[in-house]
């Protein structure tokens, strides 16, 4: 088993190449992002123009804010069906407690305490009777999809509260690109939830119960904790993800977002993280997220119709998954 | 051997159904300090049972365990591993996906000192990786690179990632089930290497095997286990590979004073159970 490393170190520099992209698994997503970008630069003239990059990153923030939450469950080879719903009923609770005169930030923080729970009911019933995460969160997105309506009387609620509006309403220019809050705060919560899993003890056992749940447990790791924990930040995010809608329309309106639960499980998987569990990252669903709004961007500058790009949506979202399945056989 | 010190590890009576089936049916177990005691016994006659029972990843329905002495009752893995009892699965209990220092520190990973890792909890994964190295290199396991994922080595690697976890954690006792099974010659052998530096370096080793040559070559007592309980102890030094065949496969039974004999009813008495 001991290698002589002085003919091996030509194949050693090759083979670290690919365990380096197979270890970053965000590398084929962002590439697939730049090709789309290029694509597009050439081939409309308005795609490139800075006010439109921002308005595409813009697009993206609130189906990519959930999508980071439904990165850490389907890291665990978990599903969420339920992570839009959450979101959108939360926005129609913090808008009709902004109206009724609480204050945006006890509303805000009321709105996130909502969702938190919803979700932390998903892990309990996942983890305390061991039902499948689809079954659940698909029961629960009937519930809370239901709840919502009935909550709102069908009808959307305006704010106007300067704390739920304020992740859209100052611009600043960096580097000559219009930059919001709800912009920074996306990129603070990628960047913290990536540090999350890459640098602590919590991030790798997130890792090894989707990997190998039994394994975690022989290994000393609380399976049943690490996902219950999961489902509590993944609320925790929904409910940001809550303000960032806010932020981009003056309404909460309970007919939003109505498969938002599919579209950030897509941007989850564009952005090369596998539904079987225990491998990807959030930079990935990052991107994953950018290429979906890239996408819908580029075509619609194209002249394409909408259909037609959600023709071309599906069909990623399935050579992804083929993709990742592919690269599994080979091992 | 020290008989007369007293066990390490000990266990008496221990049961354990899954609905009908009685996987444990009374067994009994015991492993005296600097040993290297091999169990063996039939497919399905409940040796990896009994060693998940002693490594807490099974919980026994009755029956009692001593380590040291004194009465332990595990509730999960981690308080068997906390107590110094360090096990090598069946099937290793590894996280393919991730690298190899991650595996070696799994659940049990160490934090940067002072405030990074205090307050941000970030792992002191440079110590981690120089630890696992060292481990590494004491036992002679050959790898490439510790941050080489786990499912990206061979059978005998990945073996090794296992023994070496235990190895390097183990302060009471090193359980390992079936090591070598899907194992070459070559890679077998450094496998029985391995249990044997274990034990140099003063450690106890449950062995559990299939292989014959291999339990007779390492072990200094043989455990036979048969329809889940211990029906008799044997030693390489005195008893020959076809006597503990025998034994295992219920054709002998060994009496109380040790002497064994042909079993009287040798099919009946399987059939019974
Ligand atoms: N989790 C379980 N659920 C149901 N039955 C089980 C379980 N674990 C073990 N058994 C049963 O208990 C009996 C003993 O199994 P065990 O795995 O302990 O045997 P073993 O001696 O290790 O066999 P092998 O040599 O094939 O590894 C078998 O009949 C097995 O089917
Ligand atoms: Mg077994």
């Amino acid at each position: 088993m001991t290698t002589n490393t002085a003919d091996n170190s030509k194949k050693y520099t090759r083979a670290q190449l690919g365990e380096y992209i197979l270890r970053t698994p965000a590398v084929g997503p962002a590439l697939a992002l730049l090709a789309a970008i290029l694509i597009f630069s050439l081939t409309t003239d308005t795609f490139l123009e800075l006010d439109n990059l921002s308005l595409v990153v813009a697009q993206s923030l609130v189906i990519g804010t959930i999508a980071l939450g439904q990165t850490l469950i389907i890291l665990t080879a978990g599903i969420d069906l339920s992570c839009a719903s959450i979101a959108v009923l939360a926005t129609l609770v913090m808008a009709d407690l902004a109206v009724g005169g609480m204050p945006g930030w006890v509303a805000l923080l009321l709105g996130i305490a909502l969702t938190s729970a919803i979700a932390a009911l998903n892990g309990a019933l996942i983890t305390a009777i061991r039902l499948p995460p689809f079954i659940v969160t698909l029961g629960m997105f009937t519930i809370v999809t239901a709840v919502a309506r009935i909550y709102s009387d069908g009808q959307s609620i305006p704010t106007t509260d300067g704390v739920l509006r304020w992740l859209s309403t100052q611009r600043y220019l960096f580097g000559g690109i219009p930059v919001t809050n709800g912009m920074t705060i996306a990129l603070i919560m990628v960047l913290g939830l990536a540090y999350a899993l890459a640098k602590t003890a919590w991030g790798k056992h997130v890792y090894a119960v989707g990997n190998d749940p039994e394994a975690a447990r022989l290994s000393g790791i609380s399976v049943r904790r690490t996902l219950l924990s999961v489902y509590i930040v993944a609320g925790v995010i929904y409910g940001i993800a809550a303000w960032q809608a806010l932020g981009r329309v003056p309404n909460a309106d309970p007919n939003a977002y109505q498969i938002g639960n599919l579209d950030a499980i897509t941007a989850v998987v564009l952005g090369g993280t596998s539904l079987f569990g225990g491998r990807g990252s959030v930079l990935g669903t990052m991107i994953g997220a950018l290429i979906v709004a890239t996408l819908r961007s580029g075509l619609t500058q194209a002249g394409i119709d909408d259909l037609y790009q959600d023709v071309a949506t599906g069909t990623l979202v399935i050579a992804a998954v083929a993709l990742d399945r592919l690269s599994r056989r080979k091992q | 051997m020290s008989e007369q010190n007293g066990t390490i590890l000990r266990a008496r009576g221990l049961v354990k159904r899954y609905g009908s089936v009685t996987a444990m049916d009374g067994a009994d177990f015991d492993l005296y300090p600097g040993e290297v005691l091999a169990v063996v016994g039939d497919n399905g006659a409940g040796k990896s049972t009994l060693i998940k029972t002693l490594s807490g990843a099974v919980l026994p329905d009755a029956g009692e365990v001593w380590l040291d002495g004194k009465r332990v009752r595990f509730h999960g893995p981690l308080d068997a591993r906390k107590a110094g009892i360090e096990t090598v699965y069946q099937d290793l209990a590894l996280a393919p996906a991730q690298d190899i220092a991650t595996n070696l520190f799994l659940g049990r990973e160490r934090r940067n000192p002072g405030i990074s890792g205090f307050l941000f909890r970030k792992l002191d994964s440079k110590r981690m990786r120089a630890e696992a190295q060292r481990v590494f290199d004491e036992l002679g396991i050959g790898i490439t690179s510790i941050q080489q994922r786990v499912e990206t080595l061979s059978g005998g690697q990945r073996q090794g990632v296992a023994v070496a976890r235990a190895a390097a954690f183990g302060t009471k006792v090193v359980i390992m089930d079936e090591p070598t099974a899907a194992l070459g010659v070559a890679e077998s052998a450094k496998v029985l290497e391995l249990i044997g530096r274990i034990r140099d370096r003063g450690l106890p080793v449950v062995l559990i095997s299939h292989n014959m040559p291999h339990v007779f070559e390492i072990a200094d007592r043989i455990h036979v286990h048969r329809l889940g309980r211990r029906v008799a102890v044997a030693a390489p030094a005195e008893h020959s590979m076809n006597q503990v065949v025998g034994l295992l496969t219920g054709a002998l039974v060994m009496g109380e004073d040790g002497a064994i004999t042909e079993a009287q009813h040798a099919v009946t008495a399987g059939l019974d159970q």
